[in-house]
């Protein structure tokens, strides 16, 4: 049974909506989700376009706030925090991947994955070993000095899941993190995640829109008009 | 946090360093300018201060009115000296060493084909003695000329030169408006002042002969005065100015009609109305220091709109709307003290050329640089507040989304 049941989830929407706009012109992104993730899952999102996965994963991950509907974050309700405190939020127990990558420009890959840390105030030398480590497991550690625009689109992925994982967070949250990437390096990407996930026993939500990468996870959430259609575990995991 | 914030902003602005340059320029042009003038203004003060210095310490002037000291012109109404005032202050007052009458014209000297618009000065011999001129060629006037008036006069360097070259004009006669004068001296020169002032330009004759040709009156502008060695100069200035209530009848509860200065207040005036300069070069710092405050809050919103995608990922990673503000105030206050910095630098070479040029001492003001910097920090922090708080304010799904 790959559904949880709530009682410990690492994280638990129950009844969120996430409303944009009023009246005539009102979109129900979110329409009334219950979603409980355990420590240790690795989920994949999947859906038609605009059906509210990208949503979704920003209630998830704290960078927006639910219009309604309880949020617990390891037990503690998050759904109406200050935009400095889901900061914090974000800073200590989440890391994110995107379609786009998002590295800064003309910052080297190691600068690229201490950012994270630098805002945890972590020690420059300390700092330094984390994001070295960090992107070890991502197998880059020889092209750290390298800025973005001389990596591969799939070097910088990795690169970016360096970065979601110097901080050592409790869930790392990828939405369409390979959009960009032909199905060779797809397939590189969501290898370096699932070992993550299996050995180190990270939490993962994943958005995705190909069936391939979906397989790579233990359980798929399906998202039709703002709603959780299905929710089952993946060929793999059953 | 606040070093990593340095070190971003620094590398932020190298990354561009031309579009960084030119939006300093504003900047640096203020900063420049202020160093530069005040630079050069200092070492003018130096100079004029040391000049008459070599004057002697002990000498006063004593002119009518009381706003003498801002350089206007006396105004009709106030009531000018005359020859016994100044006899008066010579004879009655124990203090007085010398008292010299001196009134002044400008007039154009002719002598053949040439001619110079000069200052034409009416006085006599302890004039020359009260300020120190030596005569290098010919004599100064007998007795019998004061006495009489009659029409000799003795030159400065600058207005021999400009009528004779380097010949003796000793005997010859030169012509200043319809009176035909002799000259009889040439007085040794005492080179240019401070702000290029020349202190040779004259022609000095008997103030009878000035009077009654050139200026048709019998008034004294200005009593020159040295006092005895040893007498203070506020004791000097309290008894000259008691003395003068006394002779112009002056009222006890009336103001003077009068102004008394010292060498301090002479010196001030000769190196050219400090308040007006003080005034112009604040407003020059004013102006220049606004313009590149906007300059900078262009910059830095332009900077931000940019770098949208930049701090959507900060945000998203975890920064705090305070940090996104640091971090962008602390560019802005980087870049403004960098253009401080270039324009201090600026100022001061052009300071130091200015001085050569001048022939005056290099003299650059600490406070003033501390003070240039001080603005800078300040324009950046008022300038770079409303860009940083636009940047601190994105919302981080919006910010990731723009390309
Ligand atoms: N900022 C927004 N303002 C208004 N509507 C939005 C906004 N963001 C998303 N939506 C709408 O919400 C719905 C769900 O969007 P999204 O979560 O991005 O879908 P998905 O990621 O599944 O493609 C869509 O109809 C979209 O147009
Ligand atoms: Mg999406």
């Amino acid at each position: 049974m790959a559904e949880s049941t709530g009682k410990n989830a690492l994280i638990d929407l129950r009844g969120i909506s996430r409303v944009y706009g009023e009246g005539e012109t009102e979109v129900r992104a979110l329409d009334g989700i219950d979603l409980a993730i355990d420590e240790g899952e690795f989920v994949a999102i999947m859906g038609p376009s605009g059906s509210g996965k990208s949503t979704a994963m920003n209630v998830i991950g704290c960078l927006d706030s639910p219009t309604s509907g309880t949020y617990l974050f390891d037990g503690v309700e998050v759904a109406n925090l200050t935009r400095d405190q889901r900061a914090l939020l974000r800073r200590h127990y989440l890391g994110f991947i995107f379609q786009g990558y998002n590295l800064i420009a003309r910052s080297s890959a190691l600068h690229n994955v201490e950012l994270p840390l630098i805002y945890k105030g972590m020690p420059r030398a300390e700092r330094i070993r984390a994001a070295t480590a960090a992107l070890e497991k991502v197998g880059l550690a020889h092209r750290d000095h390298h800025d973005p625009s001389e990596l591969s689109g799939g070097q910088q992925q990795r690169v970016a899941i360096a970065r979601a994982l110097a901080g050592n967070p409790r869930v790392v949250l990828a939405d369409e993190p390979t959009g960009n990437l032909d199905t060779t390096r797809s397939i590189e990407i969501m290898e370096v995640l699932r070992d993550l996930n299996r050995n180190e026993g990270l939490t993962i939500v994943m958005v995705t829109h190909e069936d391939d990468m979906a397989q790579f996870a233990d359980r798929l959430v399906w998202m039709v008009d703002g709603r959780i259609e299905s929710d089952s575990p993946t060929q793999r995991a059953a | 946090m606040i070093w990593e914030a340095v070190k971003l902003a620094v590398q932020a602005i190298f990354r561009n360093a031309l579009r960084s340059f030119l939006t300093v320029l504003g900047i640096v042009i203020g900063v420049s300018a202020v160093i530069a003038m005040v630079t050069v203004g200092q070492g003018s003060t130096e100079q004029v201060t040391a000049d008459v210095e070599k004057l002697g310490t002990n000498v006063l002037m004593v002119m009518p009115g009381q706003d003498a000291m801002q350089g206007g012109p006396a105004t009709t109404a106030i009531q000018q000296f005359n020859i016994r005032d100044n006899e008066a202050l010579q004879e009655q007052l124990a203090i007085v060493d010398i008292s010299a009458p001196l009134s002044f014209s400008r007039a154009r000297a002719v002598f053949g084909n040439e001619n110079r618009r000069t200052d034409i000065i009416g006085t006599d011999n302890r004039y020359f003695e009260a300020a120190r001129w030596e005569v290098a060629i010919g004599r100064v006037f007998e007795p019998s000329e004061i006495q009489s008036g009659k029409p000799v006069c003795v030159l400065g360097e600058t207005v021999r030169k400009s009528l004779f070259g380097y010949a003796d004009p000793v005997g010859e006669t030169i012509r200043i408006k319809t009176l035909s004068c002799t000259v009889i001296g040439l007085l040794q020169s005492k080179g240019a002042s401070t702000f290029g002032s020349d202190q040779d330009d004259f022609v000095i004759m008997p103030i009878k002969a000035f009077q009654r040709r050139i200026a048709g009156n019998t008034d004294v502008s200005t009593l020159y005065l040295s006092v005895h060695e040893g007498v203070s100069t506020d004791r000097a200035k309290e008894e000259i100015e008691r003395f003068m209530r006394e002779i112009r009848h002056i009222g006890a509860n009336e103001d003077d009609d009068f102004t008394v200065m010292d060498m301090k207040q002479i010196s001030t005036m000769l190196s050219g109305i400090t308040d007006i300069l003080t005034g112009l070069l604040s407003a020059v710092a004013a102006v220049s220091l606004l313009v590149g405050g906007i300059g900078i809050m262009n910059i830095m919103l332009v900077s931000v709109t940019e770098r949208t995608r930049e701090i959507g990922i900060r945000l998203a990673i975890g920064a705090q709307a305070r940090q996104v503000l640091t971090q962008f105030l602390v560019e802005a206050i980087v870049l403004s003290l960098i253009g401080g910095l270039i324009g201090v630098v600026l100022g001061l070479v052009l300071g130091f050329v200015g001085a050569q040029m001048l022939a005056v001492p290099f003299a650059p003001e600490p406070g003033v640089v501390l003070l240039a910097f001080a603005f800078s920090f300040a324009v950046g922090v008022i300038f770079g507040y409303f860009p940083a708080r636009r940047a601190a304010n994105l919302d981080p799904i919006e910010a990731l989304r723009r390309e």
